[in-house]
């Protein structure tokens, strides 16, 4: 798991057999592609780092987009104060290792007004990260910004192009977006506007894990199972992090073999019973479930089309 | 209509593998290739089910995902509350809302040998536009014919659009065989007519297989509905069809995106290998400059490679240090692609505003964006019928052969040979919309036999000898807004001051110049052309040129200043809102257009752009001509 993230990874074999590239080394040439191509052509590109797997697998791909140099653009962290302290070592180390400038954002007016998932539901999310990163955009005036979103992850994402194009106020608008042909991106735009890049579109979960064990990529240690503290809240397993974690009448943490599918604020995020704790058995586990990993979400509930919503709100 | 939801058979030996060795299994999936493909069809071929059912078969929907597609099915489904798998592969909101779709949606599915792409392209309006997105980027297409029905108007469409965008790997699925009780005649029939058509259209090799989506035959396994048919099932079809295997016999091509420059020792020139195969020790050529020099290193994050084949991203050093920039192409010096700066290609529109021949665009093949004017349409193609039909411009989802001319040369080979030196966007440089999309298919031999001459006597020189600054200034605004009086007055007061002049007035050009040019949208790009042509030639005689036309659209005025050396071009906005002009009406053309005899007027039927940073605007609400005229010579005198 402490793989330093500089090194060469002692591939293992096949990483790169050229002749007939597999569906992986295409996958990787292609997000390589949009890496380059974006930041040929932006003035002030940022990384969204979220620090779960989906961002570790996109910081590799920025490594070799633009090896031997670094890449050159910060990363960005549109913090909530809520995640899990894991994520908040992960994203120290992973700025060290590969040198690029971490930049952390935190809505003020959130901070100011203790906005927290327990008293404030929607609106915890809303103002950390939704408000957050528009905030941190116009702050630093970013015009592009490299995001994890995946087509597979959830319905109205099958459609959403590699550039998402947002209007000056941060608006989505599916008649704007643009015919994505070939490998060819029109990355042009007004003043104010900026776009997302997903570079890893067209990778799924599978892609991601296989990737990960492939390359050994460090990831956040809640992914593999271990004894944590758990409560039991509304079917959903909630670990108890810190002490700022509310318990309800009746509720008392007691341990449990968990492991998370995704990485978030942790009063948030549904935590599952496991023992899954290599990455072959994590993939294994992912293979044979039932699931949908989004359904560890609580914020994706509600209605079908929801991400959809968010994403039109600026949510990324 | 209720499909068959039995548990999938197809996955059954991956997930014995899975639960019994996860090594081994992550060891197979980790070779497998990528097919990604295009399915094309309508609702009422079976597209959605056979994509549905492809994505059940391969175990892609989980348990949530068929929860919520069981509700979704009674909420809004066709179905009559059955599983509807048009649901599945359906997306936004306000779409589904409005019941149509128009877009292009990616699904993922993968077997034991390979992982695909589906591009799902529905088929809409905007048919056209959403199927030469999905079908860019396609291995292989899906053609889908109800058997019941047969080959389509639709079923030619797609067919023509996937030949245009030059997949090579087409299936035939005619599918519903079921309701026609899988009748070999039938499907005999369907084949014998498609393969008519296909050889017209270039359509040289295609399998057809008889199915039904619905119940699942001959999707993963032979069907024993259809004993008379030998051919592969539809998923070993797909497991089995050839990717990318042509490109790398092709010659080497790496169009540059970056150039890599993390200190003074290093420069490598980071790009996606296009087609070929390269390695250290040969002789490459960079265009459009020429420059040779020999490849020394292919890096990459995990080291350096003994070669780069056809869609690696890599980054190359030279050894020499030869100029090569983003948007170049390095490609194998004994064979490398053509440089030309004029083409024949073909052009899909898909912007509401129409192509207009004349007006620049922006065109970006490659890592390269250059500036491109289109010439009328030799033809357009009903997609339809195939006819070619004269036309003067491309309307939404039009297809046309157009000659293109661009402002710099750029290094490409036919589309045919290579997509990505040959395909190609169309960008419009005011809205930035993608609004439209290319296959070159030559050089006009006229771009290799025409320079420029170079004259002794230079624009310096001759403007120096009139002791003054060579200018264009432009005159912008509404019919009756007093463009012509200002400048006429403009003009007296430089000759005065003893300068060299002369002022082109809209008027009287179209009495000579411009005597063939209407008031369509299309002569009026190519009226502004031309005086932009004419005054460039008379500031480089060292001349102050004054214009006076109405010029409504943005995009020509920039056209025009771009063709300028920075500072020269002179925008002058005579603001004069249209009831105030109108009511001036000092030739009686508004009285003409509001009565209908005179057609695309600026500002009744057609519209006026207004300038968004003129150098200079002059109200005329608040200002007299003559204080305007004085206001405008002092700044050129300032």
């Amino acid at each position: 798991m402490d793989a330093p993230v500089l090194s060469r990874p002692a591939s293992r074999e096949g990483a790169l057999s050229p002749k007939t590239l597999t569906h992986l080394q295409r996958l990787e040439a292609e997000s390589i592609h949009i890496f380059r191509e974006v930041v040929a052509e932006c003035e002030n590109p940022v990384m969204l780092y979220s620090i779960g797997k989906d961002s570790a697998v996109m910081l590799r791909l920025a490594m070799k987009a633009f090896y031997p140099s670094k890449p050159p653009f910060p990363l960005l962290h549109v913090d909530t104060t809520w995640k899990f302290r894991a994520m908040y070592e992960m994203r120290e180390r992973m700025a060290r290792e590969t040198g690029m400038e971490l930049l952390v954002h935190k809505n003020p007016e959130a901070v100011e007004r203790g906005i927290n998932p327990f008293d404030h539901g929607s609106l915890h999310t809303d103002m950390w990260k939704t408000e957050g990163l528009k905030q941190a955009i116009d702050k630093w005036g970013f015009d592009a910004a490299f995001g994890g979103g995946r087509r597979d992850e959830e319905k109205s994402r099958a459609k959403e192009r590699i550039l998402s194009f947002r209007s000056a106020q941060h608006r989505w608008d599916p008649k704007l977006q643009r015919p994505e042909l070939w490998r060819l991106y029109n990355t042009r735009k007004g003043p104010g506007e900026n776009f997302r890049a997903f570079p890893i579109s067209n990778w799924t979960e599978l892609d991601i894990w296989q990737y990960i064990y492939l390359e050994d990529i460090p990831i956040v240690p809640l992914y593999f199972a271990a004894e944590r503290p758990v409560v039991e809240r509304d079917g959903n397993l909630i670990m108890v992090d810190d002490d700022r974690m509310r318990l309800r009448p009746g509720e008392v943490p007691m341990m449990k073999s968990i492991r998370f599918r995704t990485q978030g604020c942790y009063p948030l995020t549904g935590a599952i019973e496991s023992t899954a704790n290599t990455l072959p058995a994590i993939i294994q586990e992912m293979l044979l479930a039932t699931t949908s990993e989004r359904q560890g979400r609580v914020i994706d509930h509600d209605q079908s089309a929801s991400m959809e919503k968010k994403k039109q709100e600026g949510y990324f | 209509m209720a499909p068959q939801l039995e548990t999938p058979k197809y996955e059954m030996k991956a997930s014995d593998l899975i639960a019994e060795d996860i090594e081994a299994y992550l060891h197979a999936h980790q070779h497998k290739s990528l097919l990604r493909f295009l399915t094309c069809g309508s609702v009422d071929d079976g597209k959605s089910t056979l994509i549905g059912r492809l994505l059940y078969d391969s175990k892609m929907i989980f348990e949530d995902q068929l929860a919520a597609l069981e509700a979704d099915s009674r909420k809004v489904g066709t179905q009559g509350g059955e599983i509807d798998f048009a649901l599945l592969v359906d997306g936004l909101a306000a779409e589904r809302e409005q019941g149509i779709t128009i877009d292009v949606a990616y699904r993922f599915f993968s077997t034991d040998k390979r992982k695909f792409i589906v591009a799902d392209t529905p088929g809409h309006e905007q048919y056209t536009r959403n199927m030469v997105t999905g079908a860019s980027t396609a291995d292989a297409a899906i053609i889908l014919i109800d058997a019941r029905k047969g080959v389509l108007t639709q079923t030619r469409r797609h067919s023509y659009l996937v030949s245009l965008l030059g997949i090579r790997h087409v299936v035939l699925a005619i599918n519903k065989m079921d309701l026609v009780d899988w009748s070999q005649e039938v499907f005999d029939t369907i084949v014998g007519e498609y393969r008519d058509f296909a050889d017209q259209i270039g359509i040289k090799d295609f399998t057809a297989i008889p199915m039904s989506a619905l119940r699942g035959d001959n999707i993963t396994e032979p069907s024993d509905k259809s004993p008379w048919y030998a051919g592969p099932p539809l998923m070993r079809w797909l497991e089995d069809a050839p990717v990318e295997d042509d490109l790398q016999a092709g010659p080497f091509r790496m169009p540059v995106q970056w150039v890599n420059r993390p200190d003074l020792d290093f420069r490598g020139f980071s790009g996606q290998v296009s087609s070929g195969v390269v390695r250290p020790g040969d002789r490459v050529k960079a265009l459009p400059s020429g420059r040779e020099s020999t490849v020394a290193r292919i890096v990459t994050f995990t080291g350096d490679l003994p070669e780069a084949v056809a869609g690696q991203s890599v980054t190359i050093t030279l050894k020499d240090e030869i100029d090569v920039s983003r948007g170049d192409v390095l490609a194998a010096a004994a064979s490398p692609p053509e440089v030309s700066d004029q083409f024949e290609a073909t052009i899909v529109w898909f912007d509401d505003e129409p192509l207009l021949p004349g007006r620049p665009y922006l065109l970006k093949a490659g890592a390269r964006t250059v500036q491109a004017q289109v010439a009328e349409p030799k033809y357009k193609v009903n997609v339809n019928t195939l006819e070619h039909l004269a036309a003067t411009r491309l309307e939404l989802n039009e297809i046309g052969v157009c000659n293109l001319a661009l402002s710099a040369p750029i290094a490409f080979d036919a589309y045919t040979e290579n997509k990505d030196l040959g395909g190609f966007i169309l960008i419009d440089r005011i809205s930035n919309r993608t609004v439209g999309a290319g296959m070159l298919h030559f050089a006009l031999r006229r771009a290799q036999n025409i320079h420029w001459q170079a004259t002794d006597v230079h624009k310096a020189a001759r403007a120096a000898s009139k002791r003054q600054r060579p200018r264009v200034v432009w005159f912008t605004g509404l019919s009756g807004a007093g463009k012509s009086t200002i400048a006429n007055l403009v003009e007296k007061r430089l000759h005065a001051e003893g300068r060299h002049t002369y002022l082109l007035d809209g008027d009287n050009v179209r009495h000579g110049l411009n005597r063939d040019l209407g008031f369509t949208e299309e002569d009026r790009v190519e009226n502004i052309r031309r005086v932009g042509e004419v005054a460039k030639l008379m500031a480089d005689a060292g001349l102050i040129v004054l214009t006076a036309f109405i010029s409504p659209f943005r995009a020509e005025r920039r056209m025009v200043r771009e063709m300028m050396p920075e500072g020269e071009f002179v925008e002058v906005f005579v603001d004069t809102p249209l009831a105030e002009a109108e009511t001036r009406d000092v030739k009686g053309l508004y009285a003409k257009a509001r009565a209908g005899e005179l057609k695309n007027f600026t500002g009744i039927d057609s519209p006026y752009e207004a300038p968004e940073q003129p150098e200079i605007r002059i109200d005329t609400t608040t200002m007299s001509p003559e204080q305007a005229a004085e206001a405008i010579f002092t700044w050129l005198e300032r």
